[in-house]
């Protein structure tokens, strides 16, 4: 979970906050309430994913739920992983 | 008739109505109006007087509707500031503005600390999710907790006495404008009254009505689905985004919606989706304005959806709206805009202010009391765009977009007399993001244009030339853009040349050439 989290986390600082700031971003932050992302930031969010972690992210499973924080990412990566 | 009447007439009528659902939360319009009452009280006691500029810089919330009536309510005039805005703009719009009072929410408060050291006429903070033992003043201001005040309310509790007519100011609006500094749209609230019955006429709303909105409430399309949808005694639905389509889109079927007003951006994510498994039957129409949909986007979408009414509308936030397309119409010429809206006058002009005949491209014109008083405290930029009418004393909207009429007078859009870009439907100044990347002292040159864009309409695209000796990476141009810049103003795009830019004869950007340099990739 480390890793997925480590790999997650620099995406999003790098891409979304041009690697800075990340350090006051929590795990549990809502990427939309931060003004982070926004809708086509979340269609690239999906595609890093899937090109990252070799699975496909389905159109139901874009929901806040998988990823609208850091912590729900790692949690949605690491059981798409599992069921792979 | 007063804007925040949209509100107290329907509560009078459908008290017990739904009138506002936002995530989890529902509120009938009897509550909607108990909550904006005791906050215009609230305000009031306070020492907001009418005319009194109060700013709205909140996400999309329940919190952030009511605040909009009862500032109204107040006799005050309301702002809607967009919630990603950066503290130094936000500094300049309320400063612009003289804003009296403010209402946001703790963390937005935490994170402008360093605007409300800017902003002395600011005397009123109301924080929302707050805990009072964390509002302590940054500026002398007083700050109260929102929820506090909300939670007080009660039925008994009556609409303040009216302060204002109907052509007192009811919203300033703040739009990017070409010289790169954000101005105030002042609508009166004649104004909004008018435009919000215009396109609820075309609409044919009716109470039945339920608008599902993913539009900002600080763009002016999703301001307004705040105003109509309680004009018309309908209900909306308010999602806080479009970024999870399709939770919103299973949310828009469970609360049966009959109306999503949209722009090509969402367009284009809809597409791309499987949309099979949705029931689509209550969408009864669909709205579409900011930038025109791409012509197979709309068979796309027509034959998804038979049965949904699809309007085409084009609007500017200086008249909001202008004209629309009757939906029986989308087939036979996708790509026009349509006629007038019901109590609006249209035309166009030529650079002599000779009217125009069908074929023939000009400036469009708007007559009607939909058109904005004018830019606040700006005369001279005023004067420009709002020029005489036909009758003695009136004003009409010069809209500095060029548009040509078919034979049967069905309006076509041609272009922008400026070089203003349209992001995701939101205006982005060319100029204020150059001034922001000219803040670094590094930047020698800088240009930023519109390049055409599938998902986007035009994506933001900057070329900059770095003084001698400089080391900054594309990288950090837009960590600097990100901390200036709301997130749709944001370049997609950063190129770093050694040249300099290209210039017109007189010495000026030529963007023009910027742009087919970019497209063509010889940058």
């Amino acid at each position: 979970m480390e890793a997925i989290e480590k790999e997650v986390r620099c995406f999003i600082i790098e891409h979304f906050l041009f690697g800075s700031g990340g350090n006051g971003l929590k795990s549990a932050d809502s990427l939309l309430e931060k003004g982070v992302i926004d809708s086509t930031g979340v269609l690239e969010l999906v595609s890093f994913l899937e090109t990252t972690f070799h699975f496909k992210v389905e159109d139901h499973e874009i929901i806040p739920d998988h990823l609208d924080s850091i912590g729900n990412i790692v949690v949605f990566v690491d059981r798409k992983k599992k069921s792979a | 008739m007063q804007v925040e009447e949209f509100l107290e007439r329907s509560a009078r009528r459908l008290g017990g109505k739904t009138a506002l659902v936002c995530g989890e939360r529902r509120f009938t319009y009897q509550e909607v109006n108990d909550c904006a009452n005791v906050l215009a009280h609230s305000m009031i006691s306070e020492g907001i007087m009418r005319g009194d500029r109060v700013a709205v810089y909140m996400d999309n919330t329940p919190e952030a509707v009511i605040s909009i009536y009862a500032i109204l309510k107040a006799g005050a005039v309301f702002l809607m500031i967009n919630p990603t805005t950066k503290s130094d703009k936000l500094a300049y719009i309320l400063n612009n503005s003289r804003a009296r009072g403010i209402l946001t929410d703790f963390d937005k408060f935490k994170a402008a600390q360093e605007c409300w050291k800017q902003t002395p006429h600011l005397s009123l903070i109301f924080v929302g999710r707050a805990n009072s033992s964390d509002l302590s003043s940054p500026n002398g201001a007083k700050v109260l907790s929102l929820d506090h005040v909300l939670q007080s309310r009660s039925s008994t509790l009556t609409a303040p006495r009216k302060r204002c007519i109907d052509i007192d100011l009811a919203a300033l609006i703040y739009t990017s404008g070409s010289t790169g500094r954000p101005k105030g749209v002042m609508m009166a609230h004649l104004n909004i009254v008018t435009a919000a019955t215009s396109i609820t006429t075309r609409l044919e709303n009716h109470e039945g009505d339920i608008i599902f909105s993913v539009l900002p409430l600080s763009f002016n399309y999703g301001l307004y689905q705040s105003l109509m949808a309680f004009l018309f005694g309908g209900t909306l639905v308010l999602e806080r985004s479009f970024n999870y389509t399709y939770a919103s889109l299973d949310k828009m079927v469970k609360e049966k919606a009959t109306g999503l007003p949209i722009v090509p951006t969402m367009m284009a994510i809809l597409l791309q989706m499987n949309l099979e498994p949705f029931d689509f039957s209550n969408l009864r129409y669909i709205t579409n304005t900011a930038a025109a949909l791409p012509t197979d986007h709309i068979q796309l979408i027509r034959k998804t959806m038979p049965g949904v009414a699809i309007y085409s509308m084009y609007g500017l936030t200086e008249c909001k709206r202008a004209c629309c397309l009757p939906p029986d119409q989308i087939d036979i010429r996708p790509t026009s805009v349509g006629l007038a809206l019901p109590n609006e006058e249209l035309y166009l002009v030529n650079e002599a202010d000779e009217r125009l005949g069908p074929g023939e491209v000009g400036e469009l014109v708007v007559r009607g009391a939909n058109v904005m008083k004018g830019y606040w405290e700006l005369p001279e930029e005023t004067e420009k765009v709002l020029r005489p009418g036909p009758l003695p004393g009136e004003k009409v909207l010069y809209t500095g977009d060029l548009f040509k009429t078919d034979e049967e007078g069905y309006l076509y859009f041609v272009g922008r007399k400026d070089d203003i870009i349209k992001s995701q439907g939101e205006k982005v100044s060319p100029v204020e993001v150059e001034n922001v990347l000219y803040k670094l002292r590094e930047v020698e040159e800088a240009g930023v244009v519109g390049i055409s864009d599938r998902i986007l309409g035009d994506l933001v695209c900057a070329v900059v030339m770095l003084r001698e000796g400089a080391t900054l990476t594309e990288n950090d141009l837009l960590l600097h853009c990100n901390r200036h810049l709301e997130i749709y103003m944001i370049p997609k795009k950063v190129i770093i040349r050694k040249e300099h830019l290209p210039r017109t004869e007189t010495g000026k950007l030529n963007k023009r050439t910027l742009k087919i340099q970019i497209e063509e990739g010889q940058l």
